[in-house]
Protein backbone atom coordinates (compact mmCIF):
# COMPACT_ATOMS: atom_id res chain seq x y z
CA UNK A 1 0.00 0.00 0.00
CA UNK A 2 1.18 3.30 -0.90
CA UNK A 3 1.59 6.28 1.65
CA UNK A 4 -1.44 7.56 2.61
CA UNK A 5 -2.56 11.34 3.51
CA UNK A 6 -5.48 11.36 5.64
CA UNK A 7 -7.34 13.88 7.27
CA UNK A 8 -8.83 13.62 10.75
CA UNK A 9 -11.48 15.50 11.21
CA UNK A 10 -12.93 15.29 15.23
CA UNK A 11 -14.00 18.26 17.87
CA UNK A 12 -11.77 16.15 20.44
CA UNK A 13 -8.11 16.84 19.93
CA UNK A 14 -7.47 13.62 21.87
CA UNK A 15 -9.92 11.35 19.66
CA UNK A 16 -8.02 12.71 16.64
CA UNK A 17 -4.37 11.73 18.33
CA UNK A 18 -6.05 8.28 18.94
CA UNK A 19 -7.40 7.84 15.62
CA UNK A 20 -3.90 8.18 14.25
CA UNK A 21 -2.73 6.09 15.90
CA UNK A 22 -5.03 3.24 15.12
CA UNK A 23 -4.42 4.31 11.94
CA UNK A 24 -0.78 3.31 12.85
CA UNK A 25 -1.38 0.44 14.41
CA UNK A 26 -3.47 -0.89 11.39
CA UNK A 27 -0.10 -0.98 9.66
CA UNK A 28 -1.22 1.93 7.29
CA UNK A 29 1.73 4.10 5.88
CA UNK A 30 0.94 7.59 6.62
CA UNK A 31 2.77 10.29 4.64
CA UNK A 32 1.00 13.38 5.89
CA UNK A 33 -2.29 13.71 8.92
CA UNK A 34 -3.87 17.01 9.17
CA UNK A 35 -6.45 17.92 11.30
CA UNK A 36 -9.82 19.59 11.70
CA UNK A 37 -12.15 20.48 14.54
CA UNK A 38 -15.05 20.79 12.49
CA UNK A 39 -16.33 20.03 8.94
CA UNK A 40 -16.27 23.57 8.27
CA UNK A 41 -12.35 23.69 9.02
CA UNK A 42 -12.15 20.19 7.43
CA UNK A 43 -13.24 22.19 3.85
CA UNK A 44 -10.74 24.57 4.23
CA UNK A 45 -8.29 22.21 5.15
CA UNK A 46 -8.91 20.39 1.69
CA UNK A 47 -8.78 23.78 -0.70
CA UNK A 48 -5.29 23.77 -0.37
CA UNK A 49 -4.32 19.78 0.55
CA UNK A 50 -5.18 16.60 -1.55
CA UNK A 51 -5.61 13.84 0.64
CA UNK A 52 -5.96 9.98 0.22
CA UNK A 53 -8.42 9.11 3.46
CA UNK A 54 -11.01 11.22 5.09
CA UNK A 55 -12.09 9.79 9.33
CA UNK A 56 -14.69 12.16 10.30
CA UNK A 57 -17.20 12.27 13.75
CA UNK A 58 -20.28 13.14 12.81
CA UNK A 59 -21.28 15.14 16.19
CA UNK A 60 -19.11 18.60 15.88
CA UNK A 61 -20.27 22.17 16.26
CA UNK A 62 -20.38 24.66 13.42
CA UNK A 63 -20.40 21.87 10.56
CA UNK A 64 -21.11 18.21 11.42
CA UNK A 65 -20.03 15.16 9.84
CA UNK A 66 -22.92 14.53 7.56
CA UNK A 67 -23.25 18.17 6.40
CA UNK A 68 -18.92 17.69 5.91
CA UNK A 69 -19.64 14.68 3.71
CA UNK A 70 -22.59 16.41 1.56
CA UNK A 71 -20.24 19.82 0.91
CA UNK A 72 -17.52 17.31 -0.03
CA UNK A 73 -18.44 17.31 -3.62
CA UNK A 74 -17.78 20.05 -4.18
CA UNK A 75 -14.33 20.18 -3.39
CA UNK A 76 -11.65 19.46 -6.14
CA UNK A 77 -9.00 17.74 -3.53
CA UNK A 78 -12.11 15.50 -2.20
CA UNK A 79 -13.08 13.75 -5.40
CA UNK A 80 -13.26 10.43 -5.15
CA UNK A 81 -11.69 10.58 -1.43
CA UNK A 82 -12.98 7.76 0.63
CA UNK A 83 -14.80 9.03 4.11
CA UNK A 84 -15.13 6.80 7.27
CA UNK A 85 -17.14 8.40 9.85
CA UNK A 86 -16.18 7.26 13.46
CA UNK A 87 -18.91 8.51 15.69
CA UNK A 88 -20.66 7.33 18.65
CA UNK A 89 -24.15 7.22 17.09
CA UNK A 90 -24.18 3.68 16.37
CA UNK A 91 -27.57 3.26 15.65
CA UNK A 92 -29.12 2.25 12.19
CA UNK A 93 -30.51 4.93 11.26
CA UNK A 94 -27.46 7.08 11.33
CA UNK A 95 -25.46 4.82 9.48
CA UNK A 96 -27.71 5.07 6.63
CA UNK A 97 -27.72 8.83 6.44
CA UNK A 98 -24.30 8.72 6.62
CA UNK A 99 -23.51 5.89 3.58
CA UNK A 100 -26.50 7.99 1.73
CA UNK A 101 -24.24 11.37 2.42
CA UNK A 102 -21.60 9.63 0.56
CA UNK A 103 -19.41 8.09 3.44
CA UNK A 104 -17.87 4.50 2.14
CA UNK A 105 -17.56 3.29 6.14
CA UNK A 106 -18.60 3.80 9.35
CA UNK A 107 -17.08 2.35 13.06
CA UNK A 108 -18.62 2.91 16.34
CA UNK A 109 -16.46 4.49 19.02
CA UNK A 110 -15.40 2.90 21.81
CA UNK A 111 -13.29 1.02 19.12
CA UNK A 112 -10.23 -0.95 18.49
CA UNK A 113 -7.07 -0.25 16.08
CA UNK A 114 -8.16 -4.03 14.83
CA UNK A 115 -11.42 -2.14 13.94
CA UNK A 116 -10.02 0.86 12.43
CA UNK A 117 -7.89 -1.66 9.96
CA UNK A 118 -11.27 -3.78 9.10
CA UNK A 119 -12.78 -0.63 7.85
CA UNK A 120 -10.18 1.48 6.54
CA UNK A 121 -7.80 -1.35 4.63
CA UNK A 122 -10.89 -2.10 2.02
CA UNK A 123 -11.63 1.28 1.50
CA UNK A 124 -8.33 2.31 0.32
CA UNK A 125 -8.19 -0.86 -1.61
CA UNK A 126 -11.34 0.72 -3.51
CA UNK A 127 -13.54 -2.19 -2.53
CA UNK B 1 -49.25 9.11 27.69
CA UNK B 2 -48.17 9.03 31.51
CA UNK B 3 -46.94 11.96 33.22
CA UNK B 4 -43.34 11.45 34.28
CA UNK B 5 -43.64 11.34 38.19
CA UNK B 6 -46.02 7.89 37.15
CA UNK B 7 -42.72 6.47 34.89
CA UNK B 8 -39.87 7.80 37.16
CA UNK B 9 -40.67 5.91 40.09
CA UNK B 10 -37.97 3.67 42.60
CA UNK B 11 -40.24 0.80 40.88
CA UNK B 12 -40.28 1.52 37.29
CA UNK B 13 -37.31 -1.10 36.13
CA UNK B 14 -35.05 1.95 35.02
CA UNK B 15 -32.71 0.72 37.87
CA UNK B 16 -31.97 -2.70 35.63
CA UNK B 17 -29.82 -0.31 33.61
CA UNK B 18 -27.58 0.04 35.74
CA UNK B 19 -25.70 -3.02 34.65
CA UNK B 20 -25.87 -1.76 31.34
CA UNK B 21 -24.20 2.09 32.23
CA UNK B 22 -21.73 -0.18 33.62
CA UNK B 23 -21.04 -2.82 30.97
CA UNK B 24 -20.86 0.44 28.86
CA UNK B 25 -18.05 2.18 31.08
CA UNK B 26 -16.17 -1.23 30.87
CA UNK B 27 -16.18 -1.33 27.56
CA UNK B 28 -15.20 2.01 26.74
CA UNK B 29 -12.10 1.37 28.85
CA UNK B 30 -11.32 -1.45 27.94
CA UNK B 31 -11.11 -0.52 24.18
CA UNK B 32 -9.77 2.80 24.34
CA UNK B 33 -7.68 3.01 27.13
CA UNK B 34 -6.61 -0.83 27.47
CA UNK B 35 -7.79 -1.58 31.34
CA UNK B 36 -9.95 -3.42 32.88
CA UNK B 37 -12.18 -1.28 35.08
CA UNK B 38 -13.06 -3.19 38.79
CA UNK B 39 -15.60 -2.98 40.98
CA UNK B 40 -15.98 -0.03 43.50
CA UNK B 41 -12.68 0.81 45.83
CA UNK B 42 -14.38 2.42 48.45
CA UNK B 43 -17.27 4.07 49.97
CA UNK B 44 -15.95 6.96 50.84
CA UNK B 45 -17.06 10.28 48.57
CA UNK B 46 -15.08 10.93 45.21
CA UNK B 47 -13.12 14.45 45.50
CA UNK B 48 -14.75 15.56 42.26
CA UNK B 49 -11.64 17.71 40.73
CA UNK B 50 -13.55 16.96 37.65
CA UNK B 51 -16.69 16.13 36.06
CA UNK B 52 -17.92 15.38 32.57
CA UNK B 53 -21.36 15.57 31.66
CA UNK B 54 -23.53 14.42 28.16
CA UNK B 55 -26.87 15.22 27.62
CA UNK B 56 -29.75 13.02 26.29
CA UNK B 57 -32.92 13.66 24.73
CA UNK B 58 -35.18 12.38 22.70
CA UNK B 59 -36.76 8.96 23.97
CA UNK B 60 -34.37 9.26 27.53
CA UNK B 61 -34.15 12.90 28.90
CA UNK B 62 -31.42 13.71 31.32
CA UNK B 63 -27.66 13.82 31.88
CA UNK B 64 -24.89 11.07 32.18
CA UNK B 65 -21.83 12.36 34.15
CA UNK B 66 -18.53 10.62 34.95
CA UNK B 67 -16.85 12.19 37.65
CA UNK B 68 -13.40 11.58 39.23
CA UNK B 69 -10.41 13.58 41.15
CA UNK B 70 -7.49 15.07 39.56
CA UNK B 71 -4.61 11.78 39.77
CA UNK B 72 -7.21 9.35 38.06
CA UNK B 73 -8.61 12.24 35.02
CA UNK B 74 -4.95 12.42 34.65
CA UNK B 75 -3.96 8.86 34.27
CA UNK B 76 -6.88 8.26 31.98
CA UNK B 77 -6.03 10.65 29.71
CA UNK B 78 -2.47 9.37 29.58
CA UNK B 79 -3.61 5.73 28.90
CA UNK B 80 -5.36 7.34 26.11
CA UNK B 81 -3.06 9.58 24.30
CA UNK B 82 -0.43 6.56 24.71
CA UNK B 83 2.06 9.13 26.34
CA UNK B 84 2.73 9.70 30.28
CA UNK B 85 1.16 13.10 31.47
CA UNK B 86 2.06 14.37 35.44
CA UNK B 87 -0.60 17.41 35.37
CA UNK B 88 -4.19 18.84 34.61
CA UNK B 89 -4.61 20.87 31.37
CA UNK B 90 -7.05 21.20 28.23
CA UNK B 91 -6.23 17.55 27.04
CA UNK B 92 -7.53 16.28 30.18
CA UNK B 93 -10.51 17.86 30.20
CA UNK B 94 -11.12 17.10 26.38
CA UNK B 95 -10.48 13.29 27.37
CA UNK B 96 -12.74 13.08 30.10
CA UNK B 97 -15.20 14.52 28.33
CA UNK B 98 -14.72 11.62 25.68
CA UNK B 99 -14.89 9.01 28.14
CA UNK B 100 -18.79 10.63 28.85
CA UNK B 101 -19.53 10.97 25.32
CA UNK B 102 -18.95 7.34 24.57
CA UNK B 103 -20.18 5.92 27.87
CA UNK B 104 -23.45 7.71 27.34
CA UNK B 105 -23.41 6.57 23.66
CA UNK B 106 -22.52 2.88 24.16
CA UNK B 107 -25.17 2.86 26.70
CA UNK B 108 -28.16 3.99 24.69
CA UNK B 109 -26.83 1.69 22.31
CA UNK B 110 -27.71 -1.15 24.40
CA UNK B 111 -31.44 -0.18 24.99
CA UNK B 112 -33.23 -1.92 22.25
CA UNK B 113 -35.18 1.17 20.47
CA UNK B 114 -33.48 4.41 22.06
CA UNK B 115 -30.62 3.95 19.41
CA UNK B 116 -32.20 5.98 16.69
CA UNK B 117 -34.50 8.01 19.25
CA UNK B 118 -32.13 9.51 21.56
CA UNK B 119 -29.41 12.32 20.89
CA UNK B 120 -26.30 13.37 22.69
CA UNK B 121 -25.45 17.02 23.39
CA UNK B 122 -21.76 17.52 23.29
CA UNK B 123 -19.52 16.86 26.42
CA UNK B 124 -19.43 19.72 28.95
CA UNK B 125 -16.83 19.46 31.71
CA UNK B 126 -16.65 20.90 35.20
CA UNK B 127 -13.10 21.12 37.22
CA UNK B 128 -13.26 22.50 41.02
CA UNK B 129 -15.55 21.19 43.69
CA UNK B 130 -17.15 24.39 44.39
CA UNK B 131 -20.85 23.68 42.42
CA UNK B 132 -23.99 22.40 43.28
CA UNK B 133 -26.43 20.17 40.38
CA UNK B 134 -29.91 20.56 40.33
CA UNK B 135 -31.92 18.30 38.42
CA UNK B 136 -35.88 18.31 38.02
CA UNK B 137 -37.58 17.13 41.38
CA UNK B 138 -39.39 14.19 39.78
CA UNK B 139 -36.33 13.10 38.24
CA UNK B 140 -34.24 9.87 38.96
CA UNK B 141 -30.34 9.17 39.81
CA UNK B 142 -28.86 5.82 38.95
CA UNK B 143 -25.49 5.65 40.34
CA UNK B 144 -22.59 3.22 39.12
CA UNK B 145 -19.05 3.12 40.75
CA UNK B 146 -15.97 1.85 39.91
CA UNK B 147 -12.49 1.06 39.86
CA UNK B 148 -10.08 2.39 37.89
CA UNK B 149 -6.35 1.48 38.17
CA UNK B 150 -7.74 0.83 42.13
CA UNK B 151 -8.73 4.55 42.04
CA UNK B 152 -12.60 5.01 41.68
CA UNK B 153 -15.00 6.65 39.33
CA UNK B 154 -18.61 7.77 39.67
CA UNK B 155 -20.93 7.36 36.63
CA UNK B 156 -24.39 8.64 37.21
CA UNK B 157 -27.09 8.83 35.09
CA UNK B 158 -30.02 11.20 36.22
CA UNK B 159 -33.39 10.61 34.02
CA UNK B 160 -35.96 13.83 33.59
CA UNK B 161 -37.85 11.43 31.41
CA UNK B 162 -38.32 8.16 29.26
CA UNK B 163 -40.80 7.46 27.14
CA UNK B 164 -39.21 4.02 26.78
CA UNK B 165 -42.28 1.01 27.95
CA UNK B 166 -39.61 -2.09 28.43
CA UNK B 167 -36.98 0.16 30.62
CA UNK B 168 -33.81 -2.62 31.71
CA UNK B 169 -34.13 -5.40 28.63
CA UNK B 170 -30.89 -6.48 28.31
CA UNK B 171 -28.87 -7.56 24.98
CA UNK B 172 -27.57 -10.59 24.49
CA UNK B 173 -24.11 -11.00 25.89
CA UNK B 174 -24.19 -8.36 28.46
CA UNK B 175 -23.35 -9.83 32.03
CA UNK B 176 -25.90 -7.20 34.41
CA UNK B 177 -25.19 -9.24 37.44
CA UNK B 178 -21.27 -9.53 37.72
CA UNK B 179 -21.05 -5.56 38.34
CA UNK B 180 -21.47 -4.18 42.24
CA UNK B 181 -23.16 -0.93 41.85
CA UNK B 182 -23.12 -0.45 45.33
CA UNK B 183 -21.61 3.32 45.89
Amino acid sequence: MNSVRALIVDDSSVMRKIVERCLRQAGIDLKQVLEAGNGAEALTVLQSNPVDLILCDINMPVMDGLEFVKQLSGVANAKGVPVVMITTEGSEDHVVQAISCGARGYIRKPFTAEQVKEHVIPVLAGK
Amino acid sequence: MKPVSKLLTANSGHENWVPLIAAAAREVFELMLGCQLTGPTSAEAIPPDITAMVGLTGGLCGVLSVRCDERTAVLMTSKMLGAALDKIGPEVSDALGEVCNMVAGNFKNKIPGLGDGCQLSPPTVITGSEYDLHFPADSLGLDVRLGFEGMPIAISLQIHSSGLSVPGQVLAGEEPNTVDTKA
